[in-house]
C-alpha cells in the first residue's frame, strides 16, 4: 500500500527541532521576509516612511550640537563634542533597540509561534537586523557631520569602527535571545529591559569623555570595571572611527582613548561570542515550552 | 522503513494557570492551597502512521486533538515519550494562522509559504495555483486585516494545500468556509491523498472522515481510545447513528 517513491529520503526526526541560530542564517529568504514585515509594520500609514529615520537623528544631532556644545559650552572640554556624543549615541541606540525590540519579539509574534513551526530564533535575529537597518540612516547623518568637520580616517580606524559595530551586534543579540525567551514566562522582563536601557547611555563615554574616567580612576580596578563593559568598548571603537579622526593634529585637546583599544576589543568580541553561544543554549532549553506559555 | 509519523508514549501536561502575581501566590500559600494545578492534555499516546495513510483524528471537544496535532507539527514538544516525523510538514492548524493583518494578501502568501519551508522560486511556481484556489480576487493587494474570516481562511488553506509536503495536517479547515469552498477543500484533500502524502485530518463530521480516511484514531480525555477502521471508530464514538443532515457529507464541524 505504501508507495515507496513517495517516502521522503530523510530520516525520522523530531518535528520543530530548529537547529538554532546556525539554521536561521541558512533560511535567509524567510529571514528577509520577516525583516520586511517588521519594517512595513513600523511605517504603517506614514507618508514619509523611512525618511523619518533620517529626520529624527538629524534633529537629535542638531539639538546636541546646539544645546550641549554651544549653550552649555561643554565644547571647551572636548574637541568636536557633538560628534563625540552623536557617534556614541548611534551605537547606544543600536544596542538598546536590538535589546528591547528583540526581548519583545517572541511575545509579539505569538500568533505565528502558537500555530506554525519555524526556527524561533528567527524573531530576535530579525529584530537585530531591523535595528541595524535603522542605524544606517544615522550613520549617513554622522558621515555628513564628520566630512563637514574634516575627517581623515586611517585603515586602523576603519577596522576599529567595524569591530565596535560587531561587538554591539553580537552582545545585543546574546542578551535579546535570553531575554526574549525569559519574557515568554514572565512579562516583567520587558520592563526590566526598558529600565536597564535608560542606564546604558550613562555607562559609556557619550556625554562625558573617556578622559574623565581616566582622570578619575586611571590605573585602578574601577577603570578595568568600566572597560569590561562590552557596550563601552563598542562605543569607543566606533568613536575611534568617527570622532578621533576629526580632531586636528596638534589640537590643545587631543582625544584620549585606552591604550590597547583594539586588542581589548578583540578580547571583548571573543567573550561576546561565547556569551552568544551560552544564550543559544539557554534559548533552546526554554523554547520547548513557548507554545503553551505564550 | 516507510513510517511517516511515529508517536511513542507521548504525553503533554498543561498547567492551569501559569503566571500569578505575588499577591495571589501569598494568599494561596497562606490558605495552604496548591500553587499550581495541572492536567494531561495528551496522555501516553502511541501509534505509527505509514507514508501515504490518511488518518481521521476524532474525539469530543477537549479530548486533546489539537494538542496532539501541535505535537506532530512541531509547535509543541512532548513532556514525555517521543514524536518523530519524516519529511516536510504542511497544514493548517488553524485557518489563516500567522497572517499579519498589516501585510497584503500577496505578502502574507509569500511569508506563510516561506514559514512552511518553501523557497522564493517554489512559491512563484505555485503562486497562480494558490491565488486561483484562494479566490480572493482583487483583494490580494489589500491588507489581510480587512479580509472577512472566510477570505483569510481560504488564503491560508490555499498556501498550505499547494505547499510541497510529505505530511499534510488539517484542523478546523472546514469550520469557516462556505459550501462551495468546503467542496473545493475536500476535492483538494483527495488530490493530496492521491499524491501519496500522509494525511492527518481532524474532524467531527462522520461523512468527511468516511470519505477521506482509511483509519481512525479516537482520543478520549487525552488517551488513545481507539485505533482502527473508520466505521468502527465512528461506532466507538457513537457518531454513526447521527441523522444524516445535509451538511454531513461536506464535513461541517460541530
Amino acid at each position: 500500500m505504501v508507495d515507496p517513491s513517495r517516502v521522503p529520503d530523510v530520516p525520522l526526526t523530531a518535528p520543530g527541532d530548529s537547529g538554532g541560530l546556525h539554521n536561521v542564517f541558512r533560511q535567509r529568504y524567510l529571514l528577509r521576509l520577516l525583516v520586511r514585515k517588521e519594517l512595513k509594520a513600523r511605517y504603517q500609514g506614514s507618508v514619509l516612511g523611512l525618511l523619518w529615520s533620517y529626520v529624527q537623528p538629524a534633529v537629535r544631532f542638531l539639538a546636541y550640537f546646539l544645546v550641549i556644545g554651544v549653550v552649555l559650552g561643554q565644547q571647551r572640554g572636548v574637541e568636536n563634542f557633538a560628534i563625540h556624543i552623536f557617534s556614541a549615541m548611534v551605537m547606544v541606540h543600536y544596542f538598546t533597540e536590538t535589546f528591547s525590540s528583540g526581548t519583545r519579539s517572541i511575545v509579539r509574534n505569538k500568533n505565528i509561534l502558537q500555530k506554525m513551526s519555524l526556527p524561533r530564533e528567527m524573531f530576535p535575529v530579525a529584530s537585530m537586523l531591523v535595528s541595524a537597518y535603522h542605524t544606517f540612516p544615522q550613520i549617513v547623518i554622522l558621515l555628513v557631520g564628520v566630512v563637514l568637520t574634516g575627517w581623515s580616517p586611517t585603515p586602523y580606524d576603519v577596522a576599529a569602527g567595524l569591530l565596535g559595530f560587531t561587538i554591539i551586534a553580537v552582545f545585543g543579540m546574546a542578551l535579546a535571545l535570553v531575554f526574549s525567551a525569559a519574557n515568554v514566562f514572565f512579562r516583567d522582563f520587558q520592563n526590566i529591559v526598558q529600565t536597564f536601557s535608560i542606564f546604558v547611555m550613562w555607562s559609556v563615554p557619550m556625554i562625558y569623555s573617556y578622559e574623565r574616567i581616566e582622570n578619575l580612576a586611571g590605573g585602578t580596578v574601577w577603570e578595568q570595571v568600566y572597560l569590561a563593559n562590552p557596550i563601552a568598548n563598542g562605543v569607543m571603537l566606533f568613536q575611534q572611527l568617527f570622532w578621533v579622526p576629526t580632531v586636528p593634529e596638534g589640537s590643545d585637546l587631543p582625544p584620549v582613548m585606552p591604550d590597547d583599544l583594539m586588542t581589548r576589543g578583540l578580547v571583548v568580541l571573543a567573550v561576546c561570542l561565547v556569551l552568544l553561544a551560552l544564550a543559544q543554549v539557554v534559548f533552546t532549553r526554554l523554547e520547548a515550552k513557548f507554545a503553551e506559555r505564550l | 522503513m516507510s513510517e511517516s509519523i511515529v508517536v511513542e508514549n507521548a504525553s503533554k501536561r498543561f498547567t492551569m494557570q501559569y503566571t500569578k502575581t505575588i499577591k495571589q501566590m501569598t494568599i494561596a500559600a497562606l490558605r495552604r492551597q496548591p500553587l499550581s494545578d495541572s492536567f494531561l492534555a495528551v496522555d501516553d499516546v502511541s501509534f505509527t502512521v505509514e507514508q501515504g495513510e490518511s488518518i481521521g483524528l476524532m474525539g469530543l471537544n477537549g479530548s486533546g486533538k489539537s494538542t496532539l496535532l501541535k505535537l506532530i507539527s512541531g509547535v509543541m514538544r512532548p513532556d514525555a515519550g517521543s514524536v518523530l516525523t519524516r519529511g516536510r510538514i504542511a497544514g493548517l492548524i488553524a485557518a489563516g494562522a500567522g497572517f499579519h493583518p498589516q501585510l497584503t494578501g500577496r505578502e502574507n502568501l509569500f511569508l506563510n509559504a516561506a514559514i512552511l519551508g518553501m523557497s522564493e522560486a517554489e512559491t512563484k511556481r505555485k503562486y497562480d495555483q494558490m491565488v486561483d484556489f484562494a479566490d480572493v480576487g482583487k483583494f490580494l493587494g489589500t491588507p489581510v486585516g480587512h479580509y472577512s474570516s472566510g477570505m483569510a481562511a481560504r488564503l491560508g488553506f490555499a498556501v498550505a494545500a499547494f505547499a510541497d509536503s510529505d505530511i499534510f495536517l488539517a484542523d478546523e479547515v472546514l469550520a469557516v468556509g462556505d459550501r462551495p469552498f468546503k467542496r473545493k477543500c475536500m476535492r483538494r484533500m483527495e488530490e493530496i491523498k492521491k499524491e501519496g502524502r500522509t494525511l492527518f485530518y481532524v474532524s467531527h463530521a462522520p461523512g468527511s472522515v468516511r470519505k477521506m480516511c482509511d483509519r481512525a484514531l479516537v482520543l478520549v480525555n487525552g488517551r488513545l481510545g481507539f485505533d482502527g477502521p473508520v466505521e468502527e471508530g465512528l461506532r466507538f464514538l457513537q457518531y454513526d447513528d447521527s441523522e444524516t443532515d445535509s451538511d454531513d457529507d461536506l464535513g461541517a464541524d460541530i
